[in-house]
Parts: structure tokens; C-alpha cells; sequence
């Protein structure tokens, strides 16, 4: 049997550079999305389609990170969605805080 | 004893129990840093959706841009309250140092995942080269955050009068400079109060970040990932220091763009 121990000398493997190009790929996408950001936050008229976009990419640039930068994308499917099923509970928090917020607003201001 | 190891050997179905396996394909240390980021995603979530509850139970101002002044009785403009740069006095450029800090933090994202990449290639002069870049841009988003909470805390030049009730429960009436956990001249209470803790939070974590990343690099300069046979560990800090680029790309749009 295969047994792991405790190499002194490990060989280098030489640099893969189709990897490397998609690092870098990665790094500009997030980037243009950043300065797109930038941009709308001086451009576009507050409101709420504004912030819903914001939110998409937001959400976009995550799962850049999460699944190129953090290799997520490369674990096991089992692995994946014990990660991403439980954040699916945040949204009943967003939904739960923003009602309550709303509520508040309406006994203070009125 | 014999017997009883060939039976684990020829067995795939007692394999399973067997010791040696690895549950989700992934080693113990990756497992466990996925489950704690889990968890620090809500704690993180509990933070910035509060953020977004007490933020909807303000109005937001309203007048033109030109004409805002701070007030407790409204949420104010993001790029109206952070449009200070260091060294250039009484310049209005808003979101500029924060986009810059946001920038720092993403290239050192990308030099923490080139690191990584030569970790699993068993270059030890690559890894010791991206980790000096991802501890430098670490550093620098901290000493920027420095900056950023100092500017916060003091203040603009001309300040705001607001009515507010003091720590003594006297109701007054005063010009108001900076911010602390009782009155800010940017908005509610709340306001800074939200901007304490959930940037404190997370440049708690990117302090956290600097010292394992530091701990990183110079156990790879020494050569202790070429005696230990593997680059791994590169891998499990790579992770928790993504995480920490994560969360800064939702308070960014939380709090400075929104």
C-alpha cells in the first residue's frame, strides 16, 4: 500500500500557462464589473432598479470568486451544495429584516 | 492480523469505513475551513442585512446632491460621506479611495490564488514570491482602512448641527465633527455605529488574514511544505483570504455604492 511520508526533495512541475491566463482572465472580469459598479453609482438615478443591479453584480463578482479564485467549481458536487444550500436561509432573513425595517419606518415618519 | 487487513483490502464496500478515506474528496483542513467560512458567511450576512433593515427604516435624502447636509432624521449619500483621498485636502472625490481599496484588495486575491497555483506545482520560489505580493497588498488595504476609519472619526471641516440626545440623556443642540458610537455628522446614530462594526469586523478578519498569510510565506521560505511533502496549507489560507475579498465585495455595495 501506498503510504504518504515525508519527502525531503520535491519535484517542481513547470508552469502551466492556460491556468495561469485564466487567473489573470478571472481577475480582469472582476475588475470590468467593479468599474462598471463605478460607473452606474455616478450615472444612473437612485432607485430601486439600480440597487437590484448592484445586487446582481454583486452576486455575479461572488461567484467568480467563489467558484474560480476559491475552486469551489472543482470540489464535489456533495461539497458545492452543503456550501451554497444553507446561505439559501439568508434570504428569508433579507426578506424578514426588510418588512420589519419598512414597518418602523411607517411608525416613526407617520 | 493478516487476515483481517486483506479483509479491509478486498471489501470496497468496508473500504468506505476503513480509515484512509476522505469524506467529500477534499482533506480534513480544507473541510473544516470551508464549514468555519460557512459559518463566518453568517455572521457576515447577519451584519450587512441588518444593515439593509435599518437602512430601509430611514429615509433616504432626498434634495440634490449639492445641497446635502448631514442630519439624523435621514440616511445620507455614501459617495457624499466618503469622498476624502489621503494627502489632498478638502477635494471632493467621491468613492475614489475606496475603489482603490477595493482594487488593493482584489489584486491581492489574484496573487493568493497565483500562489496557490504554484503551491500545487511544488515551486517553492514562486509560492514565497506571490505570498510577498498578497502580504503586501494585504497590509496596504489595512493601513488604508486606518486611514479611512481616522478620516471617519474626525471629520469634515465644517461639521453638522444636529439635535440629538447626549450619553448624560440631555436633549441638545450642537455643531457636530466625525463620529462616535453616540452622534456622527453624517446621519443617524446608526450610521456609524453599522460602519464600526461591520468594517471593524471585517478588517478584524483581514488583520487575522496578514498574520497567516505572514506565518505562510515564511514557513515556505524555510522550506517546511518541502520537508512536509505538500503545499496544502498554502491552499487552506488561500481560502479563508478569498473569503475575506468576498465579504469586502458586499460591503462595498452595501455601504459605499448603495
Amino acid at each position: 500500500m501506498d503510504i504518504q511520508e515525508n519527502k525531503s526533495t520535491l519535484s517542481v512541475v513547470p508552469r502551466n500557462d492556460d491556468k495561469i491566463k485564466k487567473i489573470w482572465k478571472t481577475a480582469l472580469i472582476l475588475l470590468l464589473i467593479t468599474a462598471a459598479e463605478f460607473v452606474m453609482a455616478f450615472t444612473m438615478p437612485r432607485g430601486i432598479l439600480l440597487y437590484v443591479l448592484f445586487m446582481v453584480l454583486t452576486v455575479w463578482k461572488a461567484k467568480y470568486i467563489m467558484m474560480e479564485f476559491m475552486h469551489l467549481g472543482d470540489e464535489v458536487k456533495p461539497l458545492i451544495y452543503s456550501i451554497l444550500v444553507p446561505i439559501v436561509f439568508l434570504f428569508w432573513l433579507i426578506v424578514v429584516l426588510v418588512k420589519e425595517g419598512t414597518v418602523i419606518f411607517s411608525l416613526r415618519w407617520y | 492480523m493478516s487476515a483481517h487487513s486483506t479483509a479491509i483490502g478486498v471489501s470496497s464496500k468496508r473500504g468506505v469505513w476503513g480509515g484512509g478515506n476522505e469524506p467529500l474528496k477534499a482533506s480534513y483542513g480544507k473541510l473544516m475551513m470551508w464549514f468555519f467560512l460557512l459559518s463566518d458567511i453568517f455572521t457576515f450576512a447577519a451584519f450587512l442585512i441588518t444593515y439593509i433593515g435599518i437602512r430601509v427604516s430611514y429615509p433616504a435624502y432626498a434634495g440634490p446632491a449639492t445641497d446635502f447636509v448631514g442630519s439624523n432624521e435621514y440616511w445620507p449619500i455614501p459617495e457624499l460621506v466618503f469622498d476624502a483621498i489621503p494627502f489632498v485636502h478638502g477635494v471632493h472625490l467621491p468613492l475614489v479611495f475606496v475603489g482603490l481599496m477595493t482594487f488593493i484588495l482584489i489584486a491581492s486575491s489574484v496573487t493568493m490564488v497565483l500562489a496557490v497555483e504554484a503551491g500545487h506545482r511544488n515551486d517553492r520560489n514562486d509560492v514565497v514570491k506571490w505570498m510577498l505580493w498578497t502580504l503586501f497588498g494585504g497590509i496596504t488595504f489595512l493601513g488604508c482602512q486606518a486611514w479611512e476609519w481616522n478620516h471617519f472619526i474626525h471629520g469634515s471641516d465644517t461639521g453638522a448641527v444636529l439635535n440629538y440626545i447626549n450619553v448624560f440623556s440631555q436633549n441638545v443642540t450642537e455643531t457636530v465633527f466625525g463620529a462616535n458610537l453616540v452622534v456622527n455628522e453624517y446621519g443617524p446614530a446608526s450610521f456609524a455605529n453599522l460602519f464600526f462594526f461591520i468594517t471593524g469586523f471585517h478588517g478584524f478578519h483581514v488583520t487575522i488574514g496578514v498574520i497567516l498569510l505572514f506565518m505562510v510565506f515564511y514557513q515556505a521560505a524555510v522550506g517546511v511544505y518541502d520537508r512536509r511533502g505538500h503545499y496544502e496549507m498554502v491552499e487552506k489560507v488561500g481560502l479563508y483570504w478569498h473569503f475575506v475579498d468576498l465579504v469586502w465585495v458586499f460591503v462595498f455595495t452595501l455601504f459605499y455604492l448603495i
